[in-house]
């Protein structure tokens, strides 16, 4: 286990230097600087500004300089935003993309789960046909069209929910919906898939027979089995609701992270397209590695490679 | 000869020992003809109901992007003077002049964009965009992937281990983000070879598809590649790659011959799985700007840019939302479909 354990952690850790070491030199290979789109800079002032921030030394020490001061937690300043540094930038940025996130992810369990366990044991039924329909439609809508839709009816033409911004709760309703809807439709379907599996399964009948109710067997013996697959989803739907985020982001127009790394990179802001960047990988890598390790923990079946 | 009553005495009779004719060797016949795997796949496939309406969905909406745009009257880019955010079917005041002088105007059937293309065409074209792409950047997975995973699986020992970490690293690589700043930086550099003598096809093809192919290249195929392998895993335990290696045959001509052609259900199956996830991400990146360069429209940048008039003209929104879920959930149905009828082993 400590060495599966160990190992899990050496990827991530390498992974993590993969992206951003490609980030650093992607975003180098552009032409142009962030200080050239500024109208009428001089010449002097532009190699004031480029010595101040280092980038007129040589790429392969600016990079060793970065990555030293990364490890230290130094993300430096922003390029375009004066006087602010990464850090704090994406320290206030980020718990706002984290709320949304994390509400939605909770939302698309709390309603997955149960839909689809409703469906495995109503199969054939009404309700199961009416699940799967909306589980197989719900994964082959993009979610900027969910948010579109949404937006014309609830925001627009019925003007029933504000449509920009992030104060109060009922700003969240509509970008959490758009958010949530791809991840429950895929839950749905695993958790439908998966309790059917586990139904049907000798230990369940055995249940039964030894006199357990219904409510029981279900609760302690099917969900508990059932769920695991749902579990080794919440890793990438994590990155989904993360990335997901920025386009939600964008038609909502809310402050967030996914908002400022679409910025960055239009604006070229090299520092905090590199320090959105590490910390968004990290984040996916390091949930990734602990959803793996609960998962080996909570199903013994799995053998430790 | 005389018959005890008692004894165990057959009662023969000659007739009985004559050869068959052909006509009693024919209905002894009880195997049905031999099915080759395709037909038996095509045969099931045709049974199911919902991939045949998917098929047929995938066949018209190819009919009006690819073939439809040839002889459309209008073109994706052409500005109609005065036509600006019509309605379907309505006319701008010069076209309606002419109709009334007896002249026949093809009918904006989706109306105009706020610039005055005709939006049918746009989206035709747009949507030729999406299925290009999604068709292209899987055939370039499905390449790729196959044959890493089959190199890696049949290799084994460490050739395996250091591929599969690539694999692994790659794996948990955050795509989205990855792609998003891949599409961005590609564009300069793609856009300088574009003008060296003899990549002009790169401008023919367009610098931002060529740098979404590439991203896609370069991190879509190890799923691909994971199942190629364990597939090959599994085969090449089985005895008559034993015996063809017996035989002499060379590496390449078992991978070839009897790995690849083993798995291909799975393949078909994945492949086809993948199409509309890559046309999913093609929308999103569209979506967000980083797609297909204006003036060439793609349905999610149709759509995007159909945000900003969304209180006004709807419809501009609508169709295109409407037309790239449908297409993603057909491909998804096809591909459940054929999953059932070439690989009943992967049915959960």
């Amino acid at each position: 286990m400590l060495k599966y354990i160990v190992k899990r952690i050496g990827l991530a850790i390498v992974t993590i230097w993969a992206v951003a070491t490609l980030t650093y030199f992607l975003i180098n290979m552009v032409p142009g600087g962030p200080f050239l789109s500024e109208k009428a800079v001089s010449p002097q002032a532009l190699a004031a500004l480029e010595a101040k921030y280092g980038l007129d030394k040589p790429l392969w020490e600016q990079y060793v300089t970065y990555m030293t001061d990364a490890l230290h937690g130094d993300f430096g300043d922003s390029l375009k935003q004066r006087g602010r540094t990464v850090t704090s930038i994406i320290a206030t940025k980020f718990p706002v993309s984290a709320k949304l996130g994390g509400t939605a992810v909770i939302v698309s369990l709390l309603v997955g789960v149960p839909l689809g366990c409703a469906a495995a044991m109503n199969r054939g039924k009404a309700l199961d046909n009416i699940i799967s329909v909306v589980a197989t439609c719900g994964i082959a809508v993009p979610s900027f069209v969910i948010c579109t839709v949404l937006m014309y009816f609830l925001g627009v033409h019925l003007n029933l929910l504000p449509t920009f911004g992030l104060t109060s709760w009922k700003h969240y309703i509509m970008p959490v919906i758009s958010l949530a809807f791809y991840p429950t439709a895929y839950i749905m379907r695993l958790m439908r898939s998966s309790m059917l599996d586990v139904l049907g399964q000798d230990y369940m009948r055995t249940a039964r027979a030894k006199g357990l109710s219904q409510k029981v067997s279900i609760f302690k013996h099917a969900l508990r089995n059932a769920i695991l697959p749902v579990v080794t989803y919440v890793g990438p739907m994590l990155a989904y609701t993360l990335t997901g985020s920025f386009v939600v982001e964008k038609i909502f127009t809310i402050p967030g992270l996914g908002g400022e790394f679409i910025g960055s990179i239009t604006t070229r802001d090299y520092t905090v397209i590199m320090g959105t960047t590490i910390f968004l990988a990290a984040l996916m890598v390091v949930m990734n590695v602990v959803v793996d390790i609960v998962y080996k923990i909570i199903d013994p079946r799995i053998k430790l490679k | 000869m005389k018959e005890n009553p008692i004894s165990f005495q057959l009662k023969l009779n000659p007739d009985d020992f004559l050869p068959a004719t052909d006509d009693e060797k024919q209905s002894l016949v009880v195997m049905r003809e031999s099915v080759s795997f395709w037909k038996d796949g095509l045969r099931r496939l045709r049974k199911n109901k919902v991939a045949m309406v998917s098929l047929w969905v995938i066949i018209i909406v190819m009919f009006f992007s690819f073939i439809v745009p040839i002889f459309y009257p209008y073109s994706y880019e052409t500005q109609v003077k005065g036509a600006n955010s019509l309605a379907p079917f309505e006319y701008s005041i010069e076209e309606q002049a002419r109709r009334d002088a007896g002249e026949f105007v093809f009918p904006h059937v989706l109306g105009t964009d706020k610039m005055g293309r005709d939006y049918a065409i746009r989206v035709m074209v747009g949507s030729r965009i999406s299925l290009t792409v999604g068709l292209v950047a899987t055939a370039i997975i499905l390449v790729i992937g196959s044959v890493y995973g089959s190199i890696a699986a049949f290799f084994g020992g460490w050739i395996d281990l250091v591929m599969m970490r690539i694999v692994d690293i790659i794996y948990t690589v955050p795509d989205i983000l990855l792609i998003v700043l891949l599409s961005f930086a590609l564009k300069a550099p793609l856009a300088e070879l574009a003008a060296l003598p003899g990549f002009g096809w790169i401008n023919v093809v367009g610098t931002n598809l060529i740098s979404i192919f590439i991203v896609f290249a370069l991190l879509y195929w190890v799923g691909m590649a994971r199942m190629v392998r364990s597939q090959i895993l599994i085969l090449k335990e089985s005895e008559y790659v034993t015996a063809a290696r017996a035989l002499g045959a060379k590496s390449g001509r078992i991978i070839k011959k009897h790995l690849l052609t083993n798995c291909i259900g799975t393949l078909i199956v994945t492949t086809t799985l993948q199409i509309p996830s890559s046309i999913f991400t093609e929308s999103f990146l569209s979506f967000l700007g980083l797609g297909v360069a204006v003036p060439l429209p793609s349905l999610g940048s149709l759509a995007s840019e159909a945000i900003n008039g969304l209180n006004t003209y709807p419809h501009l929104l609508f169709i295109p939302a409407l037309l790239i879920s449908l297409i993603i959930l057909s491909f998804n149905l096809l591909g459940d479909g054929l999953r059932d009828a070439f690989d009943p082993k992967m049915k959960n």
